[in-house]
């Protein structure tokens, strides 16, 4: 019997303001233990996307349901109870500064769960043996690399052991080594924890390695989904541009202008 | 910065801000003087309280003896009524005057209790029957001037 | 024509403004209002508060106590040419110690907490909502505003009345220093005097109840500015400019209103 969907988002549509959506009729499905790409180029509306599922913005229209609850119904204390079974991964990490980086994954447990302090200890050890990096435990996040600093972010947002983890652009500005990295702990938390993931990116190379189904959004819209393979084979020329890398197609090269001959200013003979 | 040092200096602070309250009550301020001992109230009505105040000084032979705790019109006798809190270890006479003084020059003006002879003390409540009211300078002037005309006419005659 | 235009869109941008800025005080109070009923973990977890106390309060204490010193110090050099004058240099001891007591402590020591203490909030929360880690906090269920905004609210208020009080104590002993020390003026007048004149309640009192009332309006404003902010490294720097412009204000504004329904009125 196919178990419910972990995120299931339905005819959502969504604006700021009502004269400009950001997003128009979105219909996505994400099953339980898959990790999937929401891919496009910037601006295209896939972190407001994200900010739905996180129940940070309610849909203009539609529902979103997560967890096996629609956001728009949540309380308060639901929303909370919603969230703690999420695990998000902000795009430059966003360690708290002020705390080192075993506080900084210890601070979901101190928050949530009265542990005595030895079994604390442990669980925090177990979450950044997950990611490498153990021995960086008492370092302060400004001593750190900016792979580093995601690795440990991803440490933390993974503490509770979450059914559903959120990537924001979590490959942006990492290093070759620091992105096999990732990319290796994305698949490897996933499949130890149990649980769905989903990632929001433009990097379309690497995601396609790693996810196992992928929604392409553009403008707002859901403009192709699909399997890895079939998405490198779409014939839908903006995800043709888009994947493989071409500096001119759907989306131009040139930003709107007026006529070139008439912006000269040395007269075209 | 360790949690134990924190905790130590935000301690230290705490204290030393709370010292520094306790210097400005009693060092420089007058808590030190009067407001625990027990009082008794008696009133007195003057034709004219000059620039007396609420909470000004009840000095006797120059030493304070109680507080101006009220003052008030007294809309049928179209006087001031004083009401003063004195210190209970201080007894007056029921003959007793009350003057409003100035010290010094131009200082701030206080009552001043003159005791009389009387065996009866005052009681709580009881009321200051001889006043002499505030001197007010343009009286003064007035006066003054009054005389000196007078003086000025007395060799014509 | 295009006069009564360029008139009429001048007008409607002041209206704009005026009316942005009410319902900019109306959100910054209901902020308040949460930020109070949303204390019980500042309560609770008190190391939270502590921690705040010490970075408000304990740092701050160098420049209040030497600000404290040379201001009184000032007063007692100043004040002295004057008193002088009509033969009234024994109460240079009431000059100092009312002065500092009644108004410039609460009010310097106010203005000093504002550029130090509530500047430093601001860009602190300001660059925690830069840097996402309000949205990650957000994210792990924990609420921002009861977890980093509160602590520190609670720890401006219960820093500054202490910061004013040892403002005027440092402000009076430097008064000591010059008066009597390197002036002349009679030591047992100076304190005397200064001993009749300030009065426990209507003084010193009312001074710490103007530093507790400036402790709240200077906090409120960094901690609102701060979480408000504009997640840039331009918007935080324009919120703590706001925060010391608008805390410097209020201070002096709120002076002004306190100072009127204290020190004035009646026979008393």
């Amino acid at each position: 019997m196919p178990q419910a969907p972990i995120v299931e988002i339905q005819d959502v549509s969504f604006g700021y303001d009502a004269a400009r959506p950001v997003l128009r009729d979105i219909n996505l499905s994400i099953a339980r233990g898959a990790v999937v790409g929401i891919m496009g180029q910037s601006g295209c509306g896939k972190t407001t996307l994200l900010r739905i599922i996180m129940g940070a913005y309610l849909p203009s229209r539609g529902t979103a349901r997560v967890l096996g609850r629609a956001t728009a119904e949540l309380d308060g204390a639901g929303l909370y109870d919603m969230r703690r079974r999420m695990g998000m991964l902000f795009q430059f990490g966003a360690l708290f500064t002020d705390l080192s980086v075993y506080e900084n994954v210890a601070f979901p447990l101190r928050e949530h769960a009265a542990l005595p302090d030895d079994l604390m200890h442990d669980l925090v050890m177990l979450k950044l043996q997950a990611v490498g990096l153990r021995g960086a435990a008492h370092l302060m996040p400004t001593e750190l690399s900016g792979g580093m600093a995601r690795r440990v972010a991803l440490a933390r947002s993974i503490a509770l052991d979450p059914q559903l983890i959120l990537y924001d652009e979590p490959f942006t500005g990492l290093d070759p080594i620091s992105f096999g990295v990732i990319v290796r702990l994305i698949r490897s938390l996933n499949d130890s924890l149990g649980a769905t993931s989903l990632i929001v990116t433009h990097d379309v190379q690497e995601a396609l390695g790693v996810v196992d189904y992928v929604y392409f959004m553009a403008a707002g819209r859901v403009i192709a989904q699909g399997t890895p393979d079939e998405i490198r084979s779409s014939p839908e020329p903006f995800v043709n541009q888009f994947v493989n890398g071409k500096p001119d197609g759907p989306v131009p090269f040139h930003y709107p202008a007026p006529a070139y001959a008439a912006d000269l200013e040395v007269a075209v003979a | 910065m360790n949690r134990s040092m924190i905790d130590l200096w935000v301690g230290v602070f705490v204290a030393v801000g709370f010292a520094a309250l306790l210097f400005l009550a009693l060092k420089v301020g007058n808590l030190a003087t009067f407001s625990t001992d027990q009082s008794y109230q008696v009133h007195a009505k003057f034709a004219n309280i000059g620039g007396l105040k609420v909470r000004g000084p009840v000095k006797s032979a120059g030493v304070v003896v109680g507080r101006v705790a009220d003052i008030r019109f007294d809309n049928e006798s179209y006087e001031a009524i004083v009401s003063m809190t004195l210190n209970v270890n201080y007894q007056f006479p029921r003959d007793t005057t009350a003057k409003i003084l100035t010290s010094g020059i131009l200082g701030e003006q206080y009552v001043g209790l003159e005791a009389g002879g009387d065996g009866v003390m005052l009681k709580h409540g009881d009321r200051v029957r001889l006043t002499q009211s505030a001197v007010v300078l343009e009286n003064l002037i007035s006066q003054f001037l009054f005389n000196k005309a007078a003086e000025g006419k007395e060799p014509a005659k | 024509m295009t006069q009564i235009a360029a008139l009429r869109g001048r007008l409607e941008r002041l209206g704009a403004t005026v009316t942005s800025q009410v319902w900019r005080l109306g959100y910054a109070s209901r902020f308040l209002a949460y930020l109070v009923l949303h204390s019980g973990t500042a309560l609770r977890r008190f190391r939270l508060t502590i921690a705040e106390i010490y970075f408000a309060g304990v740092l701050s204490l160098v420049i209040i106590l030497v600000s404290g010193l040379f201001v009184g110090m000032v007063l007692a050099l100043q004040g002295y040419e004057t008193l002088q004058r009509f033969g009234a240099s024994e109460s240079l001891g009431v000059l100092v110690a009312l002065s500092l007591v009644r108004e410039l402590g609460p009010v310097v020591a106010g203005l000093l907490f504002a550029s130090r203490a509530g500047s430093a909030i601001t860009a602190e929360i300001g660059l925690m909502k830069a840097t996402e880690q309000i949205s990650a906090m957000e994210m792990m269920a924990v609420d921002p505003i009861a977890r980093v905004v509160a602590p520190r609210f609670w720890g401006g208020v219960i820093s500054m009345p202490l910061l004013a009080a040892l403002f005027s104590a440092a402000g009076i002993f430097g008064g000591y220093l010059v008066g009597v020390q390197l002036i002349g003026v009679d030591a047992g007048a100076f304190w005397s005097q200064m001993q009749a004149a300030v009065d426990l309640r209507n003084d010193i009192m009312n001074g710490v109840i103007k530093s507790v009332v400036f402790g709240v309006a200077v906090t409120w404003i960094s901690v609102f500015e701060g979480y408000d902010a504009v997640p840039t490294a331009e918007g935080v720097s324009r919120a703590t400019t706001r925060t010391v412009v608008t805390s410097s204000l209020a201070i002096l504004a709120l002076d002004f209103v306190l100072t009127a329904l204290m020190f004035t009125g009646g026979n008393s």
